[in-house]
């Protein structure tokens, strides 16, 4: 078997008991980024001169009987909106070209310097995580491994098509209104979104700052439990991340669900709903009713509104966020300097910013301004306080929300490119997860006729990561097709 | 058309730089950036790089409740940031992190008032509220912003605390708004929480009406001592256009401190809509009571207190006692004083008090100084004082001393090099007011009917002599010769 077949944890066994090195690792990752992402374009940057030369370093280390933190130097594919000390990082948007970051991100810090994940490149993306297809990136789509026609999701695209077709074993994403949960299910991987606050997003580039956080898109739940164990925590520097003990994930994946009560939202199952995605979602609810888990109907009334008031906000947020690219201190300046500040800000912000992005600040700027505040923003805040409102309820009822990631399997590259909303449209079983603050995660749980993956969510309580991880853990066990491979790249 | 005082409405926006704190508002770069290489200063935070998130400096809630406490103002429970959206080359995010008191925003606190003292009458300031935020980059110039080829961006300011202290349209002139800022000053002296005689610590923009009439904002007043120059300027540029049968349009307008005149800023920046939302990088902070009586109890004595015992305890007048404690630095200097020597009692306590507010003041203000900044010590005063009292010299060789005291030299010492001392030997002063009777005899002339002519006299006596003559021996030899001179008139 090839080494980019086998799951993190077993890699980390096979060089701990020196069965391969790292620097094998490293290699065999490349090797396998050169023959496949000129098809792929999972990756944007790749840093393989620094990446070898840290693993033949692991490699000393190891023979010399020293540590190389938790991580052993898997490779580690990060996505292009979390910074990373000196290498270029720039949200796939032209107005960031040529931005070197000067310091590391939270989870850089975490992973990559404190447990020794070795970092090979960055991921592609929709231009600043806005889109649900990697098509808005300014260094042109990432295409899906399972059919490189379609599209692997979005926003953090590359990353789950670099994990699905083992260009990596390790990936970050950050999910605003399911950016990771969506292109893991599309590329059929593990995405895993945990509550707001439960990892640092210093560093992470902002989109919209209520609802972004950072995940990981893994082959398997272990790896994703391993990867949330060190990035977990409280972070002085992030006023929102949170003090709350951090569980030993890895230790609880085994534990059993009997008794377990899974909550079934009916809404969740609409028409919108492809019939295979809903077959398959239910085949795998037996699953867990056979392992234990108890399922009931609960209700989240107000999700026929969510997509409304998430788009609301997060458009509103990103208008101010965005607002500080103006070319002044980095990033790209037009090259036409003509006329007064104001008019070389907007012309670098019109030449370096793209469609969609426009759109939503355009948007977003509108929704905040004097008059309109209270009929949207102010309106979809109260609408966001009835969305947890509604998972409060349904928590009292039942310990888990299980329910499909997405509506549909992966479509094609260019068929809603057109039609933002449309492409808005398909956030509708994840957005729900932010507004509300919620974690969650999305496993493959089998494919429709096109062989196309398929994937199914499990909506946590706050801070319940432990409990998703388990129950994800289990199904996964249990469905045992997380080892399935793409076909052949061609 | 005239127009009264109470017609005219005045409202004041102070900013005020913290400048007692270590550290900026959301990171932890020095506050400390005057006089240091330009974007220096700096971090991923204070310059809004992608990525970067703001922490609130707690100690800036400790300084904010303080001024507060010190202002009466209601501090709210809760308080929380919100953006302020604008494009401009000093603003690194594209918005300013601010408070807000409408769309269910907080300021940190509310209301509040000082009490201020102007011709003998006293008049409440009332404010609306005070609030944080973070002061944007400095713009640097070559010569004016009019002319100036390029525009620097010095980063180091950017992200130091400003609190913000916002007054009720209620002043009604430019000397009350003089004395409220005068009053104000004291206050955040006294808190500790800045050291206004920093240049760029206050910035001040005035809203300024004509009851009846539209309102005019008038900003970049840089310093106090210019707010009154600007609202001067602002009432009669007003009155002007409403004589001339013009109309006032509300606008924003520039205050230009060389042309020292009021320009109208660009329409661009007048139909500005700043979108202010929630920030919601920062989580709301919880003040509880027990930490505001905590820094309550640890409160230094306020102006208005120490004008009261000053009163009380060294039994000056109001006037004076309201005067004397508004530079705590002077108040200081003040009370070290006239303690240091248990001999002093009220007549000491008013004299001391009357040299610092007059000679020692103005030749501060002469060579724009603080009393820090010199050599004298209390100490020093009280030599002054004593060598009057014991005769030792006159009151004004004593002024004439003045300078040299500044500079560090003591009165002992001074004496000694100067030789001036008071000279009370009767022969001298016999010979010098002859001379100088000999030598004016028309004012003698104008004696009887003007007995003002004596001390027309004496000064001339004075200033033979250098101020050295007994001013009492003086006098009284003077009206004996000088009535011995009229009987002689009289009976030739």
């Amino acid at each position: 078997m090839e080494l980019y077949n086998y799951m993190g944890y077993e890699l980390i066994e096979k060089i701990i008991n020196k069965e391969i090195t790292v620097s094998d690792l490293i290699q065999s990752t490349f090797d396998r980024i050169e023959a496949t992402d000129n098809l792929l374009h999972s990756f944007i940057n790749l840093s393989k001169d620094k990446a070898l030369k840290k693993a033949k370093e692991y490699d000393i280390k190891i023979q010399k009987g020293k540590k190389v933190g938790k991580l052993c130097g898997l490779p580690l594919a990060n996505k292009d909106l979390i910074c990373l000390k000196g290498f270029p990082t720039t949200c796939c948007s032209k107005i960031l070209k040529g931005y070197h970051p000067p310091y590391n991100a939270f989870v850089i810090e975490r992973l990559v310097e404190q447990e020794g994940a070795i970092h090979i490149g960055n991921t592609n993306m929709d231009e600043f995580a806005m889109g649900s297809s990697t098509e808005n990136s300014c260094y042109g789509p990432t295409f899906n491994p399972w059919d490189i026609s379609r599209v692997p999701g979005g926003s953090s695209g590359g990353s789950a098509a670099s994990i699905a077709s083992g260009q990596t074993i390790l990936a970050l994403g950050s999910d605003t209104g399911g950016s990771i949960r969506c292109p893991a299910s599309f590329c059929g991987v593990v995405g895993l979104k945990p509550t707001y606050g439960r990892i640092s997003r210093y560093g992470l580039v902002a989109f919209a700052n209520s609802l972004d956080q950072i995940g990981s898109i893994t082959k398997c739940v272990y790896d994703s439990a391993l990867l949330l164990e060190i990035m977990a925590g409280k972070d002085p520097l992030d006023s929102t991340s949170v003090n709350i003990k951090v569980d030993k994930y890895t230790a609880e994946l085994k534990k059993s669900i009997d008794k377990k009560i899974l909550g079934v939202p009916e809404e969740f199952f609409g028409e919108g709903v492809n019939n295979e995605v809903k077959s398959s979602v239910k085949n795998s609810i037996k699953k867990l009713e056979s392992l234990g888990g108890t399922t009931v109907e609960v209700t989240i009334p107000h999700l026929e509104y969510t997509v409304a008031t998430y788009y609301l906000l997060c458009m509103s947020e990103a208008s101010s966020n965005l607002a500080r690219y103006d070319g002044l201190r980095y990033g790209k300046m037009s090259q036409n300097l003509k006329g007064d500040v104001y008019d070389v800000f907007s012309r670098t912000r019109n030449e370096g910013l793209g469609t969609e992005v426009k759109r939503r600040i355009f948007l977003g700027t509108y929704a905040l301004s004097a008059g309109y505040y209270d009929m949207y923003y102010i309106k979809a805040l109260k609408v966001r306080t009835l969305i947890k409102k509604d998972f409060q309820e349904a928590y009292k009822k039942c310990d888990f929300i299980i329910c499909p990631t997405m509506p549909s399997t992966a479509f094609k590259i260019g068929e809603k490119v057109d039609d933002p909303l449309q492409m808005y449209m398909d956030d509708v079983l994840t957005c729900p997860v932010n507004l509300a603050g919620l974690p969650a995660i999305t496993i493959p749980c089998g494919f429709d006729s096109n062989d196309l993956p398929i994937g199914f969510q499990i909506i946590g309580n706050y801070f319940d990561e432990k409990g998703i991880l388990n129950i994800g853990y289990q199904l996964e066990q249990e469905l045992n097709i997380y080892r399935k491979t793409v076909p052949a790249i061609k | 058309m005239s127009i009264q005082n109470n017609e005219i409405m005045i409202g004041l926006e102070i900013h005020i730089q913290l400048t007692n704190l270590k550290t900026k508002l959301f990171c932890s770069c020095s506050n400390d950036y005057r006089g240091t290489e330009p974007n220096t200063h700096v971090c991923p935070i204070c310059i809004g790089l992608p990525g970067s998130l703001p922490v609130v400096n707690k100690k800036v809630i400790e300084l904010a409740i303080r001024l507060a406490l010190a202002l009466d103002c209601k501090i709210n429970n809760q308080f929380w940031f919100f953006r302020k959206n604008y494009f401009y080359p000093d603003l690194p995010k594209g918005f300013q992190i601010s408070q807000y008191n409408k769309a269910g925003g907080k300021a940190f606190a509310d209301g509040g008032k000082t009490t201020i003292r102007l011709n003998n009458h006293k008049k409440d300031i009332i404010l609306n509220r005070i609030h944080l935020e973070e002061d944007p980059a400095r713009l640097v110039h070559k010569g004016s912003i009019a002319t100036s080829p390029f525009t620097l961006i010095d980063y180091n300011r950017s992200g130091v605390c400003l609190i913000e202290i916002v007054s009720e349209p209620v002043i009604s002139s430019p000397e009350e708004a003089r004395e409220f800022l005068k009053q104000l000053k004291s206050i955040v002296q006294y808190t500790g929480i800045s050291n206004l005689e920093l240049e760029g610590s206050v910035r001040v923009d005035a809203n300024i009406s004509i009851k009846g009439y539209d309102r005019s904002e008038v900003k970049n007043i840089n310093s106090f001592k210019e707010v009154e120059r600007a609202l001067r300027h602002e009432i009669i540029r007003q009155k002007n256009i409403l004589k001339r049968g013009k109309k006032l349009i509300q606008e924003t307008r520039h205050w230009d401190d060389k042309r020292r005149i009021t320009i109208p800023l660009r329409t661009k920046e007048l139909e500005e809509d700043y979108r202010y939302f929630p920030e919601q990088d920062l989580v709301p902070i919880e003040i509880n009571s027990d930490f505001i009586q905590k820094v309550k109890s640890e409160l230094p004595e306020m102006p208005n207190e120490r004008s009261v015992r000053f009163r009380k305890e060294y039994r000056l007048t109001e006037f004076d006692s309201y005067n004397l404690v508004l530079d705590k630095n002077f108040a200081d200097f003040y009370e070290e004083g006239v303690k240091s020597d248990p001999s002093f009692d009220s007549e000491e306590y008013k004299l001391y008090c009357n040299w610092l507010m007059n000679d020692i003041s103005r030749w501060l203000n002469n060579n724009n100084k603080i009393i820090q900044e010199t050599k004298i010590t209390p100490k020093h005063l009280v030599d002054l004082i004593n060598a009057i009292k014991d005769g030792k010299i006159t009151g004004k060789i004593a002024k004439s001393f003045i300078p040299d005291l500044m500079v560090g030299f003591n009165v002992k010492a001074l004496i000694e090099k100067t030789g001036k001392r008071r000279i009370s030997d009767k022969e001298y002063i016999l010979k010098i007011t002859k001379e100088v009777i000999t030598d004016n005899l028309d004012i003698i002339r104008d004696f009887e009917k003007n007995p003002r002519a004596l001390e027309a006299l004496i000064g001339k006596c004075m200033k033979k002599t250098k101020g050295r003559l007994d001013p009492e021996l003086t006098r009284e030899i003077l009206l004996e010769l000088l009535s011995n001179k009229i009987k002689k008139y009289k009976k030739s």
